[in-house]
């Protein structure tokens, strides 16, 4: 288990702008009547990319929005370790550090996160960046790789992926996907199946 | 080796457009109203013909687990779930087929729901799958627009199909866990019986599917259970999707028939062991669930589920983790523990407290600081977490630490010696 706790800095309150709101009240919809408690995660997850981390009083309003008792929601909080109970970096980096990744060589990504960014989960000092290391992202045949925002970048070394922190210091465009020549989890070099396939369309 | 007209993942790689058209070029959607007209029974029956066994990990008889949904719906609807909460590491698959080949996968909904008298489908796809969740919801989305899907379809079978995503929790890859986290609540495992068959999502009879069983079932149909029957091997029929990773030239993913020799597999498609086929040490043949397997043993190894399960290992999730003679073999399970004891949702204690433990002597057994006895006392408290509890993952955790001791015992011993002489002269 992971022990997982509320930040103590909490703001003063938490409401879904009207966008999140009308999309919450559209996939409380996708649930039976009575079933409203199943879009707790959703809800949670919105209310993260709305303010970049999760806080007391957003759990608080989406246990009255769902009819709740705040406990469960909070349960719900900690228990997945997607939701981030402390603001985090703009760039928030997790890399996968499970057995497929570290025989690829996960703990040379570490080692850039640690001299370009600074210790694991604390925000840079321009706020700009953070890291942790997560377990299995389900990308094995593209390892290492890390998760940043929505997009996986996969098939890293220790140059390109400080490469790719250099360019999001910058504010540069990035490529998601693999930093090789892959365009997903094919073989390097050369198809092996599927090739009587391949060009037509 | 199976050839291209025998794949049934066309766009595996995503080299094509993953959108309805070019999906249904590739056959997707051609004749789904032909396959419904089996009846229920008879597509159950069709499923069961091909021998298909579950492709998330436990290869139970697909067609037998659909056969457990009541003939009649009552006064509870009947719910098919898919379980595309994909996180056994090692695993990358069905995230293929979700941002690839969306449509097959979708038939497959339909016509699985169809033969359970469901109306209703939940896919419950991991949070951090983010990119994955939006091709799927344009997928489907475009499938309701074409009235593939959806109340009144042409396929004469209301399905409504939503997308249900969770937020970082191995454990909610486990059927019951996964309904309950469905239900707004922590992802923690239910007593069986009831099984979900009677008891499941909101207390109505469900059936839980991994995302490859689904996606297979509408070319299994299309092109007679015979043919998939006539793959693969007796008991363990068909292709599969292989996830290649770790030390090898060229990981990949890649449908194969079950039953392909470890050793083709790897030199056909991943290029072969990095450093040669002599420099092999061992592989993980199905997931870090499953234990792992000596080189010794991998020179003529059909991967297929009866093999496997005989050599005391399985092919779980066919996520094949391969390691060369470089690997620290305890280092690389001790990350397993580590992984193990940060999933386990706390419900039951030999898991909760076990998996913590076990990590803790394994990271003191990297370093050598440890001894014999300490070694039989991890084998002795693994059997103590393992069919202790209430769901699979408290084996899952012991099995690769049992793996570990069954073949690299000596490993261990040479370490404890050489921290032991270490330590001995440094006194001195």
């Amino acid at each position: 288990m992971a022990a997982r706790r509320l930040s103590k800095n909490q703001p003063d309150s938490f409401a879904f702008n009207a966008e999140n709101l009308e999309w919450a009240n559209a996939t409380i919809a996708k649930y039976p009547e009575g079933r409203q408690a199943s879009a707790v995660i959703s809800l949670l997850w919105r209310a993260q990319e709305q303010e970049g981390w999760l806080s007391k009083p957003a759990i608080d309003a989406i246990a009255a929005q769902l009819d709740m008792p705040e406990i469960r929601v909070l349960e719900v909080a900690t228990f997945y370790t997607m939701f981030n109970l402390e603001p985090v970096g703009e760039v928030f980096v997790q890399l996968c550090g499970t057995t497929p990744c570290w025989l690829r060589g996960a703990d040379d990504l570490k080692a850039v996160c640690a001299k370009k960014i600074g210790p694991q989960s604390t925000v840079s000092a321009d706020g700009k960046f953070s890291w942790l290391e997560v377990e299995c992202l389900g990308s094995c045949a593209n390892a290492p790789m890390v998760q940043i925002g929505k997009d996986y970048y996969e098939d890293l070394t220790a140059e390109s992926f400080e490469k790719l922190l250099d360019d999001l210091a910058a504010g540069k465009d990035v490529k998601p996907g693999p930093q090789s020549d892959r365009v997903s989890s094919e073989p390097y070099g050369g198809l092996t199946s599927l090739t009587e396939l391949e060009g037509t369309e | 080796m199976l050839q291209d007209k025998d794949r049934i993942f066309t766009n595996l790689y995503g080299h094509h457009d993953w959108r309805l058209k070019s999906a249904m070029s590739r056959g997707a959607w051609d004749g789904t109203k032909k396959l419904l007209e089996a009846g229920h029974e008879g597509v159950v029956d069709g499923v069961k013909a091909s021998g298909l066994r579950g492709r998330g990990g436990a290869g139970f008889p697909t067609g037998l687990k659909w056969s457990f949904m009541p003939k009649e719906v009552g006064e509870r609807p009947h719910y098919l779930v898919v379980n595309a909460d994909e996180s056994e590491p090692g695993t990358c698959k069905d995230r293929e087929i979700m941002r690839h080949d969306p449509h097959i996968f979708i038939e497959g909904c339909l016509v699985a729901a169809f033969s359970m008298r469901a109306n209703a489908v939940y896919i419950y796809i991991r949070g951090e799958y983010i990119r994955e969740r939006e091709h799927l919801q344009f997928a489907i989305d475009e499938a309701y627009e074409a009235k593939l899907i959806g109340k009144n379809n042409i396929h004469g079978w209301d399905c409504d199909i939503y997308v249900h995503h969770g937020a970082g929790a191995y454990i909610c890859g486990e059927e019951t866990a996964l309904l309950e986290s469905l239900e707004g609540k922590k992802g923690q495992p239910r007593l069986k019986p009831p099984f979900p068959a009677n008891m499941g999502l909101y207390g109505c009879p469900t059936t839980v599917n991994n995302v490859e069983s689904i996606a297979v079932t509408p070319t299994i149909l299309r092109r007679g259970p015979e043919w998939f029957e006539g793959l693969g091997r007796p008991n363990n029929t068909g292709t599969k999707l292989f996830s290649i990773s770790g030390h090898v030239n060229n990981p990949c993913n890649v449908e194969e028939e079950l039953g392909v020799p470890f050793r083709e597999l790897i030199e056909r498609h991943a290029g072969g062991v990095r450093g040669g086929w002599d420099n092999l040490l061992a592989v993980i043949p199905g997931g870090s669930s499953v234990p792992c397997l000596p080189a010794t043993v991998c020179d003529d190894l059909p991967m297929d589920f009866d093999t496997l399960r005989d050599l005391q290992s399985g092919l779980g999730t066919a996520a094949v983790i391969v390691m060369d003679k470089s690997t620290d073999m305890i280092k690389a399970i001790a990350r397993l523990a580590y992984f193990y004891k940060h999933e386990s949702c706390g419900q039951c204690t030999p898991c909760r407290e076990g998996t913590g433990w076990m990590w803790r002597v394994l990271e003191r057994m990297v370093r050598g600081e440890s001894t014999y006895a300490e070694i039989d006392k991890l084998l002795d408290v693994s059997k103590e977490i393992e069919g202790h509890t209430i769901c699979a993952l408290g084996d899952a955790a012991a099995w690769p630490v049992q793996g570990l001791i069954r073949h690299f015992r000596p490993v261990i011993e040479a370490r404890i010696d050489d921290y032991a002489r270490r330590n001995a002269s440094a006194a001195e």
